[in-house]
């Protein structure tokens, strides 16, 4: 990984500015950070001297311990601010919010808001390095490198699988990062689940839509399930939890529908028997849900790693722009 | 006495578009042909376009209530030099013109602080509430031009029909926004790729074609006269057609940037493209160019909808929809002419003859007797816009930045001049 690595971007706000060659160098700077992470020394320097601040309006448990740990073993100095019960109920706007934490130079910014749209607008207020951590129902990007260096891990390749997406597709920024990244690297995407949760005009994404689970299944190499987000549902979208297990419910019986050494994913946290039945959940040879948690520290890693090259490398131009107009 | 001469005459009334000359006495134009009288003042146009000012049919002011975003003042200066001769208001102020006392009061302060006429819509139901219905008899004889709750739909049909009903008796005009409240509830973009892509709550278009038909449907029953403040979409076109067809007493209208901009321009959540109803596809825009063009769509008008930056620099789905319009609406129109292929005459039909005869207005008209409000403008003048340099209060204009063409070179209320370019360039 010595040499220039293509990777052109100044922020990590979604998946769709990315080109397939700099979706490839994150997974292939994470692939070391794999290796680093399972010594006994898992320290690097690359981040020492830089702040590293995560700001979660939405909370969240797993993706900000993955950020914060990340951060940590890079070397950064890492401040978690919990915005879910400060100062936004006080009044003050998000755009104050990020000005006020801007005076504080930090060098990346780790962001969730529960808004589309809301980690772009930071960015543009900001001058750090902004990560998106999931906007609204707009992206997560570093959740669909991370499946995506595992499904690579697994299947040795990125690129001409069948993944099937299964579950609430049209609240889930999961699924659109995932869509468009196996799009990007040329894979053949299914999206499976009832009408009511398919956004609209997906079939103009380039990928199947199926509201039979088994037929959706079928030759699949990867199968991606998704959380039933109770709490973003606006209610009545399906019938009952029953219902949906009984008909979108990952369980041996339509997982057999799929190839014979298809993996089984899912983001977490899991609502076991609602979207998928616990004894694949915890099935070794199929289901690699634990490795995509250690994938995340990796990919964040690496994603961090390059912004923060990028952010060095930008500053020492105006450093020597200035120089030179001084 | 004002004579203008060596000037294009855009004549919506006629369909004239033909260079002659003009005479105006005692706020009025009167019929005249030959030289200049003696004691009247000589004004050449040189050759640029003199049109009936706009009439324009949906401005909201802020005040009373929110001064800090248009006030009267302002927003007849920005009228002025936009070329908008009436600002018909929209009641949905703080609070609302529900009352004979709130719209005097309004009036009263109008007379005082703004060059340009304006005529008040009153609230169709309390408060805008939906519950119960506003004292329309006593609007009217108030001077209310019309009757609306704007863009909050009167989702009990019952009262909504007892409204029209009473209405009717009356002869005055509702102003209905088509849309099922239900599914357009939380939605901030039309539904499709580009809304699914941003994760954005969307609404399909069918949510106007529904509203609509609940209106159409309305109307038939109450025979009351009615107008769509905005038809946006493809679909609700025979619905409206058909209405007119058998003879209800129904127009509709549109906002120019419905015409002129479609779903794509929000681009990077841009919240100055936020609109309610939400921009539609380009087939949609596309549609709606040649339903005007048809005549349709009656009138075309700015949804002069001023925001602070405050409530502009938030999240797209909590940012606050509309944009200032009173100053980029000529502008804006005249693409109809230099792209669309609409004549002079058909655009400013919908600009200022038909909303003038619909909201029973003297305005709109060229012949002998009308009231001398008109718009001397240069139709192929280009320039790029600067928001900053707008007159309204609010700078909230999706047209930031953008190549236009087509400038007001003046402005004429009742015969005297309002607003002159050249004292602004000087």
């Amino acid at each position: 990984m010595r040499g220039r690595m293509e990777f052109s971007q100044n922020h990590l706000l979604g998946i769709e500015p990315l080109r397939p060659a700099e979706i490839t160098t994150i997974l292939d700077l994470a692939e070391e950070y794999v290796a680093l992470n399972r010594s006994s020394e898992k320290h690097a320097t690359v981040l020492e001297g830089m702040t590293q601040i995560n700001m979660f309006f939405e909370s969240s448990t797993r993706t900000q311990a993955s950020f914060e740990l990340a951060g940590k073993r890079l070397g950064a100095d890492v401040m978690n601010m919990s915005m879910a019960h400060s100062s936004l109920k006080k009044g003050e706007t998000l755009i104050d919010t990020a000005l006020t934490l801007n005076a504080m130079h930090p060098d990346l910014l780790v962001v969730r808001h529960a808004s589309s749209g809301a980690v772009n607008l930071l960015a543009e207020k900001v001058n750090c390095a902004v990560l998106n951590a999931g906007d609204g129902k707009h992206e997560h990007p570093t959740q669909a490198l991370l499946d995506a260096l595992t499904i690579r891990r697994k299947k040795g390749r990125l690129h001409r699988l069948v993944v099937a997406i299964c579950g609430d597709i049209a609240h889930s920024r999961v699924a659109r990062s995932n869509l468009i990244l196996l799009g990007k690297m040329e894979n053949r995407i299914r999206l499976i689940g009832p009408p009511t949760l398919m956004p609209k005009g997906v079939e103009e994404f380039g990928v199947e839509v199926y509201d039979d689970m088994r037929a959706g299944l079928e030759g699949a190499d990867v199968v991606m399930m998704l959380r039933l987000q109770r709490e973003r549902m606006d209610g009545g979208f399906v019938p009952s939890e029953r219902e949906y297990f009984h008909r979108y419910g990952l369980d041996a019986e339509k997982l057999a529908h799929a190839k014979e050494d298809a993996i089984v994913m899912h983001p977490g946290p899991m609502n076991r028997g609602v979207e998928i039945d616990g004894a694949i959940a915890d099935d070794i040879n199929r289901s690699v849900i634990q490795e995509q948690v250690e994938m995340g520290v990796a990919v964040r890693m690496a994603a961090m790693d390059l912004l923060a090259r990028n952010l060095r490398r930008a500053r020492e131009r105006a450093r020597l722009r200035e120089a030179a107009d001084g | 006495m004002l004579w203008f001469h060596n000037a294009r005459l855009i004549d919506p009334e006629q369909g004239g578009d033909k260079i002659g000359s003009l005479l105006v006495r005692d706020g009025q134009i009167m019929e005249h042909d030959g030289p200049c009288p003696e004691a009247a003042e000589a004004i050449d146009c040189h050759g640029k376009c003199l049109a009936p000012g706009i009439v324009d049919m949906g401005v909201q002011v802020g005040e009373p209530g929110a001064q800090h975003k248009e006030s009267l003042r302002t927003a007849g200066l920005a009228a002025a030099r936009g070329g908008v001769t009436t600002i018909v208001m929209r009641p949905d102020t703080d609070p609302a013109i529900d009352t004979p006392e709130v719209l005097e009061y309004v009036t009263r302060r109008a007379q005082a602080r703004t060059p340009v006429h304006i005529r008040a819509m009153a609230a169709l139901t309390r408060g805008r509430a939906g519950r119960e219905m506003a004292e329309i008899g006593f609007l009217l004889d108030a001077g209310a031009v019309a009757f609306t709750d704007g863009d909050r739909v009167v989702t009990d049909t019952k009262l909504l029909s007892r409204c029209m009903s009473y209405a009717r008796g009356l002869g005055a005009l509702i102003i209905g926004h088509p849309q099922d409240a239900g599914l357009a509830a939380g939605a901030c973009a039309s539904s499709g790729k580009f809304a699914s892509l941003k994760g954005l709550p969307a609404v399909s278009p069918m949510a106007e074609r529904m509203g609509l038909d609940r209106d159409m449907g309305l109307v038939e029953m109450t025979g009351v006269r009615y107008h769509a403040d905005q038809i946006t979409t493809a679909r609700s076109l025979p619905a409206l057609q058909r209405a007119k067809r058998n003879g209800l007493d129904v127009t509709a209208g549109i906002s120019i940037h419905h015409l002129m901009l479609n779903e794509f321009d929000v681009g990077d959540y841009r919240t100055f493209f936020k609109f309610t109803p939400p921009l539609r596809s380009e087939d949609d825009r596309r549609a709606m160019v040649q339903a005007v063009a048809e005549g349709v769509i009656d009138v075309i008008c700015s949804m002069h909808t001023p925001q602070d930056e405050e409530s502009k620099r938030l999240p797209f789905e909590e940012a606050a929809p509309g944009a200032v319009g009173l100053e980029t609406l000529l502008p804006a129109a005249m693409r109809l002419y230099h792209s669309e292929g609409l004549s002079l005459p058909q655009i400013w039909r919908a600009l200022a003859l038909n909303p003038a005869q619909r909201l029973g207005l003297p305005a709109g008209r060229l012949s002998s007797g009308a009231p001398a409000d008109l718009v001397l403008f240069d139709p192929d003048a280009p320039f790029i816009l600067d928001r900053f340099k707008l007159q309204s209060k609010s700078k909230n204009t999706p047209f930031d930045e953008a190549r236009m063409q087509g400038r007001v070179l003046a402005s004429y209320v009742a015969g005297a001049c309002v607003y002159a370019r050249e004292q602004e360039d000087a």
